[in-house]
């Protein structure tokens, strides 16, 4: 076998896991700088992967339906800040109540509306030849989804909006110390929904991306707890893009090689070779510490002007 | 640049939270150039009253008005583009931001997405040389220390464009050189058209920096007038709405042999750098032994250390002859000792526990409160109504929670409960931090009492006058390491806050510290 096949095949299997593990990670990433917590991402894939999966098949429009998916996504985001910016509830709750909602909801629109595994058009992968002369990782990197070039461009996007903007100064500023935000004249709740109906428009994207640009079609539970995942790699990648990124790429890169273990039949059972990625996220987290300051010290902590403390 | 602001008027300010009646038809008025103290107890609604004019909060009834005319606050935003700055007393910084970036904050908050952080950075060092405040503006909050994110604030009250600055208990946190530095500051500044109003409960200094008080009492106010017209004592008494007497002075007590001996104790603080540099002191039975120090010295390592709550590195710590470094929690407390910590809400008790089931804490398993392995009902009650009224707790009933209480009361059930057990040594970590002058001397009198009955107290404390008060002997705590041990009795505030300050010999005080110095260990830290 040559090196540069496998380099390729473990590539090739791993980067479309953590396009989706990307995209829900940054969006959960601005909702826990700004002191959100949002257990829902998963719930909000769901309706994501359902709605855009939906549009195309009604109207043969895959953009569209991203269109869509985000949209949705930003109303569930809409609405866990009204639950728990407005009326302060527990963000932990709010978070399982948003991914039953989201759950619940997309299986049931999927039997109503079509009822069994129906093949879509989707979002075909590019083929770009110009690339294909890069060596070792040319051959993958060529043929692409258009989503996965998008999920790429958005860690530096990310970075800049997060550092290097006013809005990123300010939601850093709300998710630490939001009454410090407050005497300054930010507006902390303003901020807070910005952030969590961004996050939540990232997670219906990521939904979108797992039924038009992965799957071509939507199953029941087709998100298998990605945004659960995600919410693992903000605490791994320490609230910053670049660490958000790494640690998808890790856990990626984790079950493509466990893939790649079954696929060679190598004599190893399946079944550890399944726990792998996850056994790695729980040991990574288990040994990461706030040294570095960036933990957001008002995550999940309702914010109340007059309150006493 | 906001206008000038030339006369500020509050009248009738009225807020309520649920429970109490935080202001209660306040009036207050201020010129341009004046320091206004106002002073009063905690709970008098000083700070309450500030948060309105600053926006915080809002009146349930009254009207503010600025040059004549009337304003209406719904967020801060308002009140510092009228040129109101305010200096909380919990400092209002983003510790994962640096000083740029915290100021910033203020400076962008119309913005979406340009951000210029070296126009800051040079507003930032022209206020801080116009007016004398060292900082360095590249440094995250984090890194810096009380006095520095004091100036912070300062400057970032100031580059908002302030005029008047509220300072709210500026001092609390301070050495005294760095108060008496702060308050000439304030003078200063006064010069430049700005007033202050300055939040405080401490007498010298409101005398030290102010024209005129305003003294607070319940949420309404009971004195306003020129600060000289009034002395000390009177404004105390309208301050507590009685005399107060003096501080019980300490009698010489004959000293018994050391209980508690710390011998060249290392340890390391929260982020693994070194808190504890061989500290050595011994105290002995029926003494008070005060250590004085700028919080964030090694005192709540110490305090943690001798409770067997932080990992001791070397060194040894004897209780009565017996080394108990790194032993249990409870083998220590078992051996006879008491601690009365830091935060007394959140290590001193449960807060959603009854106060009878904090005053049984540290007893619940013995014979004393149960019956085999069940609690006893009627021995509990029996035990905490005897302690809350012999120590005077304040409360409808015992089944009330911890958290309801005042913090004189929280700190009333914390004293009975380790008192009672009689202690061979009991810890005191800023024991009257944050409460009132009637709750403070309550607090003397029960550790001079314990004293007089043969326990060796250690009592860690920021306040000198407490200390001179109080203590038999004072040592000095900087850097991890105990500088020096003095008789109380032969020192003065002058000497221990030199000491507190690091500076060991009296000739160091020509050369004060440069704050390049500073900025330069700064630089190390942050690279």
């Amino acid at each position: 076998m040559e090196w540069a096949d496998l380099v390729s095949g473990v590539l090739a299997a791993a980067i479309p896991m953590a396009v989706p593990l990307l995209l829900v990670g940054l969006g959960e990433m601005f909702d826990q700088r700004a002191g959100m917590f949002n257990l829902g991402a998963e719930g909000i894939m769901m309706m994501g992967a359902f709605v855009a999966f939906f549009i195309d098949l009604k109207l043969q429009t895959p953009w569209l339906g991203l269109l869509a998916a985000l949209l949705v996504g930003a109303a569930f985001g809409l609405l866990m800040g009204l639950v728990c910016v407005t009326f302060r509830s527990p963000q932990g709750i709010a978070g399982i109540g948003i991914y039953m909602l989201g759950w619940g909801l997309s299986g049931t629109l999927f039997r109503v509306y079509v009822g069994g595994p129906t093949p879509i058009q989707g979002i075909a992968s590019l083929n770009l030849s110009s690339l294909r002369g890069v060596p070792y990782v040319g051959s993958v990197l060529a043929v692409l989804n258009p989503m996965d070039y998008a999920a790429f461009f958005l860690i530096p996007l990310s970075g800049w909006l997060l550092f290097k903007t006013a809005w990123g100064l300010k939601a850093r500023a709300v998710g630490t110390t939001p009454r410090a935000a407050d005497t300054l004249g930010i507006g902390v709740s303003r901020v807070r929904y910005q952030c969590v109906v961004l996050g939540g428009a990232m997670a219906g994207l990521a939904g979108a991306y797992l039924s038009v640009c992965q799957a071509k079609m939507f199953a029941d539970n087709i998100t298998a707890g990605r945004g659960f995942i995600a919410v693992a790699l903000v605490y791994f990648g320490r609230w910053s893009p670049w660490g958000v990124a790494v640690g998808a790429a890790i856990f990626s890169l984790a079950v493509a090689a466990q893939r790649l273990i079954q696929f060679y039949g190598a004599k190893f059972p399946y079944e550890l070779a399944l726990v792998i990625p996850y056994v790695l996220v729980i040991v990574v987290l288990a040994c990461s510490r706030n040294r570095d300051k960036s933990e957001p010290t008002a995550l999940g902590k309702p914010y109340y002007r007059e309150y006493r403390g | 640049m906001a206008e000038q602001i030339k006369l500020l008027e509050m009248k009738g300010i009225t807020k309520r939270f649920p429970g109490v009646l935080a202001c209660d038809s306040v009036d207050l008025e201020l010129h341009a150039g004046e320091v206004l103290a106002l002073l009063g107890e905690n709970g008098a609604g000083k700070s309450s009253l500030m948060n309105i004019l600053y926006g915080l909060y809002k009146q349930d009834s009254g009207q503010i008005l600025i040059n004549g005319s009337e304003v209406t606050f719904d967020s801060p935003l308002q009140a510092f583009t009228l040129g109101i700055g305010m200096v909380h007393q919990h400092f209002m910084l983003v510790p994962n931001l640096t000083v740029t970036e915290n100021v910033a904050l203020g400076l962008c908050h119309d913005r979406t997405f340009a951000l210029n952080l070296g126009e800051v950075r040079r507003k930032i060092v022209d206020v801080s040389r116009k007016h004398g405040l060292a900082i360095h503006p590249d440094a995250f909050v984090w890194q810096l220390s009380v006095g520095e994110q004091q100036r912070v604030e300062l400057v970032k009250a100031l580059a908002l464009g302030a005029n008047l600055l509220i300072m709210d208990e500026p001092t609390a946190a301070l050495t005294p050189q760095e108060a008496d530095e702060l308050l000439d500051l304030l003078r200063d500044m006064t010069k430049r058209e700005c007033s202050v109003i300055f939040i405080s409960h401490k007498l010298n200094e409101v005398r030290k920096v102010s024209d005129r008080v305003i003294v607070l009492r319940g949420g309404g106010k009971v004195y306003d007038g020129p600060t000289r017209e009034l002395s000390d004592s009177e404004l105390a008494g309208r301050m507590a709405g009685k005399e107060l007497g003096q501080a019980a002075a300490r009698a010489p007590q004959p000293l018994g042999e050391p209980v508690l001996d710390i011998v060249d104790l290392h340890a390391r603080g929260d982020r693994g750098v070194k808190a504890l540099n061989g500290v050595s002191f011994s105290v002995r039975k029926g003494e008070i032994f005060g250590l004085a120090g700028v919080s964030g010295n090694g005192q709540r390592e110490l305090a943690e250390v001798v409770n067997g709550l932080r990992r001791v590195d070397s060194g040894n710590i004897l209780l009565d002859g017996r080394d108990v470094a790194n032993c249990s929690p409870l083998h220590i407390i078992g051996q006879g000792m008491g601690y009365i910590p830091e935060n007394r809400i959140h290590e001193g008790t449960i807060p959603p526990f009854s106060i009878r089931e904090n005053l049984i804490l540290k007893d619940y398993d013995t014979d004393k409160m149960s019956v085999h392995c069940f609690l006893s009902m009627d021995k509990t009650r029996c035990f905490a109504s005897d302690l809350i009224s012999s120590f005077r707790i304040k409360t409808p009933d015992m089944e009330t929670n911890c958290a309801s209480l005042s913090g004189g009361n929280i700190q009333k059930v914390i004293l009975a409960r380790e008192i009672t057990r009689n202690p061979k040594v009991l810890v005191a970590v800023y024991p009257i931090r944050g409460l009132d002058l009637g709750a403070t001397e309550n607090v003397h009198e029960q550790l001079l009492r314990i004293s007089e009955a043969g326990t060796a107290v250690l009592l860690i404390s920021e306040e000198l006058d407490e200390l001179l008060a109080l203590c038999d002997r004072i040592g000095v705590i900087y850097e991890g390491r105990v500088m020096k041990v003095l008789e109380a009795r032969k020192t003065d505030k002058q000497e221990l806050g030199l000491l507190m300050a690091g500076v060991e010999s009296p000739s160091e005080i020509e050369s004060p510290s440069c704050p390049d110095e500073r900025s330069i260990e700064l630089e190390e830290v942050s690279t």
